[in-house]
């Protein structure tokens, strides 16, 4: 997720914006649980505190739902997707999908989309895919291009891109947004 | 011919077995051109067994590079007596920075070089065996696994002498220095304890360093052939030269040789060279020296004489060089040369030689 | 060149356009990916010739890089909070010895209790050590600082150390205009060293100095840190010229020319800190900031002139002396000697706990409601319910045991409650 967080400010970034991103820091165990941070502005970002009022909320891992307090602070016109084969009521938050205008909350099966384009459950590009559908905060071409630089030009690169791309139009389909947006 | 085939005792220029060499052959500090590098005026004590090294180390390293030589110095005697302000006894670039550091700072000097391309200057680390085995062991096992390109000498007094006599991780059982006094009933009535001590040349070899040596100031020839091979290689290299200190030892200034002699013919201290973790070369004792000898001259080791004598300390002392001597392989055969007549405790004879010596200059 | 890079790579690739010729390498949170980035640089060739030493210990560092720079070498290392203090005798060695030895320092609390997470404990701890200090608000400013670095470092012959918030600057992602080898080399010219060890002119370095030359000495030591305050500027102005963005210098204001109160800070915070300047300015309230650039030497002139207007002066620092009250606070009442403004000193952000706007402001509107009391140290954001019951239970005797572990298990217990 710490990733997840650069590459979408890299991804602004290349779409002209201004970007900072930063996890909650600790050591680096795998396991923990990661919390990490991205804004995006058309102004120079001068604030370097986490964020506690989040426009959008990515969760990678559902287990964490009831373990950490995921949601405090979500703007009630902002965005939740959730990495999830299940919906928001088999997820027990259909309270916080439902105060949400509509389509903005949106569970997708984004681990299962990195297995079958990546070969390994890791949904984080995925989930990338699906935000920038989403919100419209990034353009899918740029987050495409992070995606490359970061994982190179071979499976991992390939695969995380196709995963997310797949994830964006899975999205883009169900809120009507153009392809390529 | 190698150095320690001279069968006569040495003690620098004074000395018949120097005259009697081609030049070629003779100690550095025998000529004329020598660097001079510890140059006179410094204030070390009368005897000084590190002040000897040094001068003897120094300018070896110093004609073997053709005076290309840079100097890290860990605070100690050495660096205290040589460069009293505002003077300085030193005649290379010589850097004194703190006490545990000498390793590192060398480290530090060598890849200065190595980045600006100069390969014809070398570096050498110094230090006493409190700053190199105590206090800078950590740096010095850092450059000894990055192989980083120093010769780092050891001058081993045996404690922190700089400071008052205090003991050291090199402070040998049964010594007194002015924390490890025999005083007392308990473990302590000995003087230093019984541990297994610190074994550095051992450790040096551990490593797997191109070069690790041991050498004393009675062997000065060895001494100095020791540091021309040391700089003929490249890479970690390690001396570990015993030094006596008559001031911390109570030990007469005029022994300081003989002292150095003593500890290597007892087999206290072996003398010996290894390259890549193997031993090469070993200077055999030819006449074997029981240890009491060596720890009669020494008021550190009085309380061992005083009544009743401690004669299980003596005897455990003795079984450390007795285990040396086997470790090591360190007494002669006959064709090695252990063929001077009599046996070491024959003080007669021994008398005899020591007056021939002084009757030679 | 703009590029979006985390700012251990921003600053790895500006130390790396100083052609530094000896790193010496030690790892501790949070400067690893600055040291590993230059590791990377050097083995594919894109930084040479550059000798890296991979180090047995922060000690080992900085005593490596004391040799290096003996020897004429431009000489890098970075490390943080702990391996600061395992090196304290050796940077105070360095710069006693007149060594121009750039270093980061990502800045990291100090333990015990062990915390990996930012405050300025560490730096503040050697302010005395006779190294330069300058802080950077952004890894922009990070990069830039650098270079300027080397040049302060060689011209007066003293080290100087580049702090930087450890991870929230460091592992941040940020925008960060690269340097230019070619600007890089026009700006900070090759290194001349005032003393080197040569054979060729063989000299002594650091021998004794007893009580009859040792005040003359530090004297001079002070001294020729003073002379930072007049060789800063220049540099910054230059940096600036060539550069096309302020960075570095001495002090810097934020809306101060009309402020009645004036927040002052050191580091990243300022950011948030502006923000909040902002909201109380739309609101009304003249408010400003100053940030101190540099803090050793310290710009007592400059702070001076910067806060004298103000009714109120507002320090937000990350560190304290224990025992004592503020740091930065005591360095600008110094400052502010026999003037108007009263300063409140307040402590915040300690072991990385995050310094929000929200709480800012609120404390702002207690400043300015008379509602805190300038003089006492201030804890921001303090958990005095969590405090209160440590206390009383630690009064209760026995073995009592630690208040860090003890605190910990009430949070945790606290947490799970929820």
């Amino acid at each position: 997720m710490v990733t997840s967080a650069e590459l979408l400010s890299v991804a602004a970034f290349a779409d002209g914006l201004h970007a900072q991103a930063f996890p909650t820091f600790g050591s680096e165990r795998t396991g923990a649980p990661v919390v990490s941070f991205c804004r995006i502005d058309e102004r120079p970002i001068r604030a370097r505190e986490p964020i506690d009022a989040p426009d959008a909320i990515v969760v990678g891992d559902p287990t964490l739902l009831h373990q950490v307090d995921v949601f405090g602070g979500l703007d009630d016109q902002g965005y939740l997707l959730v990495n999830s084969t299940r919906s928001f009521a088999e997820l027990g938050i259909s309270e916080v999908a439902d105060r949400l205008p509509a389509g903005r909350a949106q569970t997708v099966p984004a681990s299962g989309l990195a297995r079958e384009h990546l070969g390994r459950p890791l949904p984080n590009a995925a989930l990338l895919g699906g935000i920038a559908a989403l919100t419209g905060r990034v353009t899918m071409p740029s987050l495409a291009k992070a995606i490359a630089e970061r994982f190179g030009s071979g499976a991992m690169g390939s695969g995380n891109a196709a995963a997310a791309q797949a994830c964006f139009d899975l999205i883009a389909g169900r809120v009507g947004v153009a392809a390529n947006a | 011919m190698k150095p320690h085939e001279i069968k006569l005792y040495q003690t620098g220029t004074f000395v018949v077995g120097n005259r009697l060499l081609d030049p070629e052959e003779r100690t550095v500090q025998a000529r004329t051109e020598r660097s001079n590098t510890l140059t006179s005026g410094h204030r070390a004590c009368q005897g000084c067994g590190e002040a000897l090294g040094a001068r003897y180390v120094l300018d070896a390293a110093m004609r073997a590079t053709e005076g290309k030589l840079i100097a890290a110095n860990a605070t100690g005697c050495l660096e205290v007596f040589s460069t009293p302000y505002p003077e300085s006894s030193w005649q290379l670039p010589w850097l004194h920075s703190l006490f545990g550091n000498a390793p590192a700072v060398a480290t530090g000097m060598a890849a200065a070089l190595r980045a600006k391309g100069i390969d014809d200057v070398r570096v050498i680390g110094q230090g006493g065996d409190g700053g190199t085995l105590d206090i800078g062991f950590g740096c010095l096992s850092g450059m000894f696994e990055r192989n980083d390109d120093v010769l780092y000498v050891c001058y081993d007094n045996e404690a922190y002498m700089n400071t008052g006599v205090q003991r050291s991780g090199a402070t040998p059982p049964g010594a007194r220095t002015a924390n490890t006094k025999p005083v007392g009933e308990g473990e302590g009535r000995d003087g230093n304890v019984f541990g297994q001590g610190k074994n550095a040349p051992l450790i040096a070899m551990a490593h797997e360093i191109p070069y690790v040596a041991t050498a004393t100031v009675a062997d000065l020839h060895d001494l100095e052939a020791k540091v021309e091979r040391a700089m003929e290689l490249r890479g970690a290299r390690y001396l570990h030269v015993f030094v006596p200190c008559p001031l911390g030892w109570g030990a007469a200034s005029h022994d300081t040789i003989r002292l150095a002699r003593l500890v290597k013919e007892t087999g206290l201290f072996p003398v010996f060279a290894a390259e890549e973790g193997e031993v090469t070369d070993v200077l055999k004792i030819r006449r074997r020296v029981p240890v009491e000898e060596y720890l009669r001259l020494q008021r550190r080791y009085a309380h061992l004489f005083a009544e009743p004598e401690s004669r299980d300390v003596i005897d455990a002392i003795q079984a450390i060089a007795d285990r040396n001597i086997r470790r090591f392989g360190l007494l002669a055969t006959d064709d090695e040369g252990a063929d001077l007549p009599g046996e070491a405790t024959d003080s007669g004879l021994m008398h005899m030689l020591a007056e021939t010596q002084h009757g030679a200059q | 060149m703009r590029k979006q890079i985390e700012g251990s790579i921003a600053v790895a690739d500006a130390v790396a356009r100083c052609r530094p010729e000896v790193v010496s390498a030690y790892p501790i949170s949070p400067q690893t990916h600055i040291v590993e980035g230059l590791s990377d640089m050097i083995r594919r060739g894109e930084l040479a010739p550059c000798e890296y030493l991979m180090v047995e210990s922060e000690f080992g560092a900085m005593s490596a890089a004391i040799g290096a720079s003996a020897t004429g070498a431009r000489t890098y290392t970075a490390t943080a909070s702990q391996g600061l203090l395992f090196m304290a005798e050796a940077l105070y060695n360095a710069s006693g010895l007149g060594l121009p030895i750039v270093m980061t320092l990502a800045n990291r609390a100090i333990g015990a209790p062990i915390n990996i997470w930012n405050d300025h404990s560490d730096s503040m701890s050697q302010r005395d050590s006779g190294w330069i200090q300058l802080y950077a608000e952004s890894n922009q400013e990070a990069a830039d600082l650098h270079l300027q670095a080397y040049r302060l470092a060689e011209q007066l012959s003293l080290p100087v150390m580049v702090c930087m918030d450890g991870f929230i600057l460091t592992h941040a992602f940020d925008e960060v205009d690269t340097i230019d080898q070619a600007d890089a080399d026009a700006f900070l010219p090759p290194f001349e060293p005032r003393q080197v060890l040569d054979p060729d002119t063989p000299m002594t370095i650091g021998a004794m100095v007893g009580p009859e030359a040792f005040t003359e000495v530090k004297y001079l030591m002070h001294a020729r840190q003073m002379q930072a305050l007049d060789a800063i500027p220049p540099i910054a102005a230059d940096f600036e010229d060539r550069f096309g963005r302020p960075s570095g210098g001495l002090v810097r204001g934020y809306r101060t020319e009309d402020a009645e109160t004036i927040v002052v800070a050191l580091g990243s915070v300022l950011g948030t800190i502006e923000d909040v300047v902002d909201e109380l300015r739309d609101a009304g309230a003249r408010v400003g900031a100053v940030s101190i650039k540099c803090f050793r030497p310290w710009p007592r002139e400059e702070v001076r002139e910067i806060l004298a207007g103000a009714e109120r002066v507002v320090v937000v620092e990350k560190a304290f002396a224990v025992g004592a009250g503020g740091i930065v606070g005591q360095n600008v009442r110094l400052a502010l000697s026999g003037l108007g403004p009263v300063v409140f000193d307040i402590v915040a952000g300690l072991g990385g706990r995050p310094v929000t706007r929200r709480s800012l402001r609120a404390l702002l509107d207690d400043v300015l409601a008379e509602r805190i009391e300038p003089g006492p140290l201030h804890f921001l954001d303090l958990k005095t319910d969590v405090v209160q019951r440590e206390l009383a239970r630690a009064a209760g005797g026995g073995l009592t045991g630690p208040h860090a572990e003890s605190i910990l298990s009430e949070i945790a217990v606290g947490a799970r409650s929820h």
